[in-house]
């Protein structure tokens, strides 16, 4: 089994449930991403690695400002796999890759499984993929065993939700409302009836994401998912902290907060 | 993908439907205007000493360009799904005012994301949509143009999709928008065939259009493409230079765009090595994008369609030739197309004929074309 299907399993065993956060690569830059991985990487069932793009059209204003900031330098995707493979040697969480699907698609389909795998990186989530179009690059992942992980939403039929169900690897990620990235002071109902909808067809965990930014969120989401995605708030937290030598120390203290362990 | 399904399914029975049809047939007959006059310009054909000119005149129709063909049949095909409330993105705002004519027109609310850069190019047309109801609302992410005003209407869409239908203007983006942008956009090739086979008695032997995202090339060669002896052109903007960043001609051999994936679409894509978009420069906002229509990445690549590209200094020279050799101001995007059409007109014989799309009229420009002129 893979460092993610490990995850899971120890955690239902445990009768625990995950916390996955999310951050971009490169925001404000990669030697602070690299120190950031093994921090986190204490509160994380596993962790989300976003790779920054120019068009974030899934994002809010929020991961879209971090984008921007970790674009000020140039890098490509190699830098990013550099960077987790060398946190890999300090921490054993999951890591997948959060991406657009062009930076993949330049890296080159058949080079991006191989490079992730050497790199330590365990999955692989392409926002703007979907299963009808993913086969070929899934493929490759596969042959490395890597995992697939995709995105479904409240507004997804049963059809799509089959669909994803037979495409999607390691774990299934349910957008908690139609609509982008970043906080909302409610999380919406409409995310534990998907939740509900999508076990019928999977028996693969499911975290939820979009919107999740406080204690009582999480507690909230975690009656019902198997684990829950905060992204922009630890994105915010960083923005906040931006220029502060402290950075990473605030950022462990904010997850300290929200997962509640302090 | 559950909306795009949605939206698929009901433009195709659409298309089917002889009611919806001819109340879209009514709208651009009686409101847009339709049909627009194929006009044959003698004093230019004159000038260019080559093929005769003539020019497709988009630029009369209501709002002032070919954007108002494909808003009329989407905003109909919104009323048809139940969604009251519309989004668009617009560029150099004819769009964004042909969206918001038929808002009001219709009494749906109307929202238009334009990004900062283009709002200060396009005041008036700002204004016009104010005036219209529309809400303009300022995008300033990225490179404040189109393309960050199309990230930010899909953004919108995703949010509010329930109530909210996207209208997207050109041909681009995600499935099935390309086809029926292209399919309503057609009408103008339809015409363009009807009338100069009245005129001349025979097909054109070239076309020309320019290419922004390429609805208005697309309306007008789709109707041609089976006719393969008839040379088509697309021009892209050629900007101030060659170097990335200072153009949108994606199909630049050199310094041009790679296949890539943005905003729902795989085409051609001016962008950096790592797979990062590139910013993009035209002195016209309409033709100011990094990407293409998939339609005419696969013309380009078949070798059906030729696409080159005018520099802005050729494109405001073409702007001032037109409007005083033929009284027409053309829109800053058409110019492009002028430009070019001067080129190849001079090429061909005086007994062959090429039809210039001109997709708008340059009023929204004069204002930035001024200031180009005394800088």
């Amino acid at each position: 089994m893979g460092r993610i299907a490990d995850a899971f399993t120890s955690l239902k065993r445990e009768g625990k449930k995950g916390f996955i956060p999310y951050i971009t690569a490169g925001d404000p830059d990669l030697a602070t991403t690299e120190q950031l991985l093994s921090t986190i990487a204490p509160y994380a069932t596993l962790i989300e690695l976003g790779v920054p793009f120019s068009d974030p059209m899934a994002d809010g204003p929020v991961i879209q400002r971090a984008s921007e900031r970790a674009l000020k330098h140039v890098f490509g995707l190699q830098d990013i796999l550099d960077t987790a493979a060398r946190a890999r040697k300090q921490i054993d969480t999951p890591i997948i890759l959060f991406s657009y699907y062009n930076p993949l698609l330049q890296f080159g389909l058949k080079r991006v499984a191989p490079a992730a795998k050497d790199a330590g990186v365990d999955g692989v989530l392409v926002t703007d993929l979907t299963p009808e179009e993913s086969g070929e690059f899934e493929a490759e992942l596969h042959a490395h065993g890597l995992d697939m992980i995709f995105l479904i939403a409240p507004t997804s039929t049963d059809e799509r939700l089959k669909l994803v169900a037979e495409h999607a690897g390691g774990f299934i990620y349910a957008v908690s409302r139609a609509g982008v990235t970043g906080a909302r002071e409610k999380v919406s109902e409409e995310a534990e009836k998907l939740v509900k909808r999508m076990r019928q067809f999977s028996s693969l965990p499911i975290a939820v994401g979009f919107g999740i930014s406080n204690a009582a969120q999480v507690a909230d989401v975690s009656r019902y998912a198997d684990a829950v995605v905060v992204g922009s708030a630890i994105v915010a937290e960083m923005e906040r902290c931006a220029g502060d030598p402290e950075l990473v120390r605030k950022v462990g203290q904010f997850l300290d907060g929200i997962t509640g362990c302090s | 993908m559950a909306p795009l399904e949605e939206l698929t399914a009901a433009y195709f029975a659409s298309r089917d439907d002889d009611s919806f049809q001819s109340e879209l047939r009514d709208l651009l007959k009686n409101y847009a205007g339709r049909p627009t006059p194929l006009f044959h310009a003698a004093r230019l054909t004159e000038h260019c000493g080559g093929a005769r000119i003539y020019l497709k005149r988009e630029d009369l129709l209501h709002t002032g360009a070919h954007k108002i063909n494909n808003t009329i049949g989407q905003v109909l095909l919104a009323r048809r799904m139940n969604k009251q409330r519309i989004v668009a993105e617009t560029g150099a705002g004819q769009h964004g005012v042909a969206t918001a004519t038929v808002c009001a027109l219709f009494g749906l609310d109307c929202v238009v994301y334009m990004g900062a850069e283009d709002m200060r190019r396009q005041e008036l047309n700002v204004f016009r949509m104010q005036l219209l109801g529309a809400e303009v609302r300022e995008v300033n992410a990225g490179s404040r143009t189109l393309k960050d005003a199309i990230n930010e209407a899909l953004r919108d869409w995703v949010t509010n999709v329930n109530d909210t239908y996207y209208l997207l203007g050109s041909a681009l983006g995600p499935h099935p928008y390309p086809l029926m942008v292209r399919d309503y956009q057609s009408v103008i090739g339809r015409e363009a065939r009807k009338q100069i086979l009245e005129h001349e008695g025979r097909l054109p032997d070239a076309l020309i259009a320019c290419v922004g995202g390429g609805s208005n090339s697309i309306g007008l060669f789709h109707p041609f493409l089976a006719d393969s002896t008839i040379k088509m052109i697309g021009v892209e903007a050629g900007g101030s230079g060659n170097e990335l960043g200072q153009h949108a001609a994606r199909f630049n051999v050199a310094g041009g765009g790679r296949p890539g994936v943005l905003q729902g679409t795989m085409s051609y894509v001016l962008q950096d090595n790592n797979g990062q978009v590139a910013a993009t420069h035209s002195i016209s906002a309409g033709l100011d994008y990094p990407s293409i229509g998939p339609e005419h990445a696969f013309l380009h690549d078949a070798g059906r369609v030729e696409y080159v590209s005018v520099s802005d200094g050729d494109a405001l020279e073409a702007f001032q030739l037109l409007s005083k050799l033929e009284g027409i101001i053309p829109a800053l995007e058409s110019a492009h197309a002028v430009a070019q059409a001067i080129k190849t007109a001079r090429e061909m014989r005086s007994d062959q004929i090429l039809v210039v799309n001109l997709s708008g009229r340059g009023d929204k420009d004069v204002n930035s074309v001024r200031e180009a002129l005394e800088s």
